[in-house]
C-alpha cells in the first residue's frame, strides 16, 4: 500500500531524520521524497512511502504522532488514493 | 505522479477548511422483521440493526484514519415504522429497539421513525403518527420523519394538519430539554428514500437490504476557493463552486464504495450537501456573503444561493455515477453561525428563509418559533413550504422547533444541532384554511405519463 506522509511545521534540525529513522524501524520504504520551505520558516516536506502489505494505518501512525509531538510539527500519514481520486480521473 | 501542490491542497481543505465526511448512514431494510407479536418484532429490529451494522463505527474509524478524513458521523436509518410496525401496532416498542441498537453500537442517531402519508393516510398510519411525540420523548436517539405531499400526489392536508399538533405536542413532551424533541422530527413534501443526512434519513421502500450512503460537506472548502477569485464575474464563481464540489465528491465516493465493501452492503448514493456546523468558517451563510452579500438575507440572497446550490450539484454529478440524497447547499438556522448572527442583527427574517428554501435542496431547517406559536400556524408554514417543493418538483422540509414556555431569545440545542434564535411568525392566521383539511390536487406539470 503507497501512502503519502506529510510533515508542515516550523523548520528545525534533525526532521527527515528522525523521520526515515521512524518509518525504517516500522519497515516502511521511501519511494519519494520532496521537500520545501514556504514563507521563510515553514518547513513542508512530501514524502511518498510504501508500508508493507496488511500494514493498518494506525500501526504507523501512533509513532509519527509521537515524534511529531517532539518535533513540534504536524505529520499525516494518508493512503495516496484520497489525493488520486480528487486529482485524478 | 502526483505534485506537492495538489496534496498540500487536498490537505488543506481537512485541515483548515473543515473538509468532512459528515455521515457514513447505513440503510436497512426492516421488511424482514415484520411480525404480528410486538416484542418478536422489536426483538428482531434490535438483532438485525446489530448484526448489519455493529462494526459502522469501527470500521467508520479506520476508513477515516487510512485515509486522513474526519468522518464525524456513523448512522443508521431503516424502512419507514408506519409499514413496519404496521402489523403488531408495537411502534413505541420498536423506536425503543431503535434506541437500544444505536447506543449499542455506539451512534448518535438512527432514523426512519416514518410515514409516507402525502396521499392518503391508513388508520395505522394515523395511529403511528400520533406514536411520534411519545416516542421522541421517551428514546433519545430515534429521528422521525413525514412525507405529507408530493409533486406527483399534491399535498395531503388532513396530514399537514396533524402534523402541526404533533409538533407541538412533541415540544410540550420535550418541554424539559428545550423541546429538543422537534429537532428530530422532519415533515417533508417529495422526501428522498436515500437521504443520509439526518434527522430526515429513512430507508425508502424500493431500496436494498443493507445500502450505505455517504454525505459529505465542506462549506468552508467552497468559501476558500471563492475567495481566491480576485474580481471574476458570476460564471467564474459558478466554475469554482463546481470544480471544487467535484473535488470534494470524488473522496465521497472512495470512502463510499470502501466502507460498503467493508460492511458487506451495496453502495448506494453520494450526497454532496454542504451542511455548516456552529464552528466558524464551516457556514453556508459565509460563502453567500464571499459572493458579494453585506449579509445573508440582503436582496440578492436567493440568487446567491441559486448559483451556489445549482453548480454544487453540476459539479457533483461530474464526479460520482451515483449522486442522490438531497445534494445542494443546507440552510439550518441554528446550525450556522452566519445565519443566526444575520438573524440576529435583524437582516434575515422567516419571509426570506422561505423564498430560499424555493432554490436550496431542502427547506425550512432547525428554526425555532415562539412556544405559543398556533398548531395551525406550524401546519400553515408547512403546507407553504410543501407547495413550493410540489411545485418547483424538489423536496422542501420543515424542522421548526416551538420552544415550549419560550416566546424570544435564544435557545440552545448543543453540540451540531447548535443554538436557534427564536423567530417572529406573522401575527395573521391560516385557521380556518388548515381546518378545511382535504387534498390540494397535485400540479398540472405531474400529469407527465
Amino acid at each position: 500500500m503507497r501512502a503519502i506522509l506529510s510533515v508542515i511545521g516550523k523548520d528545525k534540525k534533525g526532521i527527515i531524520a528522525l523521520v526515515s529513522t521512524t518509518l525504517c524501524k516500522n519497515d516502511i520504504n521511501i519511494l519519494d521524497i520532496s521537500q520545501t520551505i514556504m514563507q521563510d520558516e515553514y518547513f513542508t516536506m512530501v514524502m511518498m512511502v510504501e508500508l508493507p502489505k496488511n500494514m493498518v494505518m494506525q500501526k504507523i501512525n501512533a509513532p509519527l504522532q509521537e515524534i511529531a509531538k517532539e518535533l513540534g510539527v504536524e505529520i499525516r500519514i494518508q493512503h495516496e488514493d484520497i489525493f488520486n481520486s480528487m486529482h485524478r480521473m | 505522479m502526483l505534485n506537492i501542490n495538489e496534496i498540500l491542497q487536498t490537505i488543506e481543505m481537512i485541515k483548515d477548511q473543515h473538509l468532512d465526511i459528515r455521515t457514513i448512514t447505513m440503510h436497512l431494510s426492516l421488511f424482514d422483521c415484520i411480525r404480528d407479536d410486538k416484542t418478536k418484532c422489536a426483538n428482531l429490529i434490535y438483532d438485525k440493526m446489530i448484526a448489519k451494522a455493529g462494526r459502522l463505527k469501527s470500521v467508520g474509524d479506520a476508513i477515516a484514519e487510512k485515509y486522513g478524513i474526519p468522518i464525524v458521523n456513523k448512522r443508521v436509518s431503516v424502512s419507514p415504522i408506519s409499514l413496519i410496525g404496521s402489523s403488531s401496532g408495537g411502534y413505541i416498542e420498536i423506536a425503543k429497539a431503535l434506541d437500544k441498537a444505536a447506543k449499542e453500537i455506539g451512534i448518535d442517531f438512527v432514523g426512519g421513525y416514518s410515514a409516507l402519508v402525502q396521499k392518503g393516510m391508513t388508520p395505522k398510519e394515523k395511529d403511528f403518527i400520533l406514536s411520534i411525540p411519545e416516542a421522541l420523548a421517551s428514546t433519545e436517539r430515534v429521528c422521525s420523519s413525514i412525507n405529507i405531499g408530493s409533486t406527483r400526489a399534491g399535498i395531503n392536508m388532513d396530514a399537514v394538519k396533524l402534523a402541526g399538533n404533533i409538533i407541538k405536542e412533541t415540544a410540550y413532551l420535550t418541554k424539559d430539554n428545550e423541546s429538543i424533541g422537534c429537532a428530530k422530527l422532519v415533515v417533508f413534501a417529495n422526501a428522498v428514500e436515500d437521504n443520509p443526512f439526518m434527522a430526515g434519513s429513512f430507508n425508502g421502500v424500493g431500496e436494498g437490504d443493507a445500502v450505505i450512503n455517504v454525505g459529505i460537506s465542506g462549506p468552508g472548502v467552497v468559501k476558500a476557493a471563492i475567495q481566491r477569485v480576485n474580481g471574476g464575474d458570476c460564471t467564474e464563481i459558478a466554475e469554482t463552486i463546481k470544480r471544487t464540489a467535484f473535488k470534494i465528491t470524488r473522496i465521497g465516493e472512495l470512502v463510499a464504495r470502501e466502507a460498503a465493501c467493508e460492511l458487506n452492503a451495496s453502495f448506494g448514493i453520494v450526497d454532496l450537501s454542504l451542511a455548516p456546523t456552529p464552528v466558524r468558517g464551516d457556514s453556508v451563510a459565509q460563502i453567500l456573503e464571499e459572493i458579494g452579500l453585506s449579509s445573508v438575507g440582503a436582496h440578492g440572497t436567493t440568487a446567491c444561493l441559486y448559483m451556489l446550490n445549482d453548480a454544487v450539484k453540476k459539479g457533483g454529478v461530474m464526479a460520482s455515477s451515483h449522486i442522490g440524497g438531497l445534494s445542494g447547499a443546507f440552510i439550518p438556522v441554528s446550525e450556522d453561525i452566519g445565519m443566526i448572527e444575520a438573524v440576529k442583527k435583524g437582516a434575515l427574517s422567516l419571509d426570506k428563509l422561505e423564498a430560499m428554501t424555493a432554490v436550496c435542496s431542502v427547506g425550512l431547517d432547525m428554526i425555532a418559533v415562539p412556544g405559543d406559536t398556533s398548531a395551525s400556524t406550524i401546519s400553515a408554514i408547512i403546507a407553504d413550504e410543501a407547495a413550493i417543493g410540489v411545485v418547483n418538483n424538489k423536496t422542501t422540509a420543515v424542522r421548526i422547533i416551538p420552544v415550549y414556555g419560550k416566546n424570544e431569545g435564544f435557545v440552545e440545542f448543543g453540540g451540531l444541532l447548535g443554538r436557534a434564535p427564536i423567530m417572529k411568525t406573522s401575527a395573521e392566521n391560516a385557521d380556518l384554511f388548515i381546518a378545511r383539511g382535504g387534498r390540494i390536487p397535485a400540479p398540472i406539470h405531474s400529469n407527465k405519463n
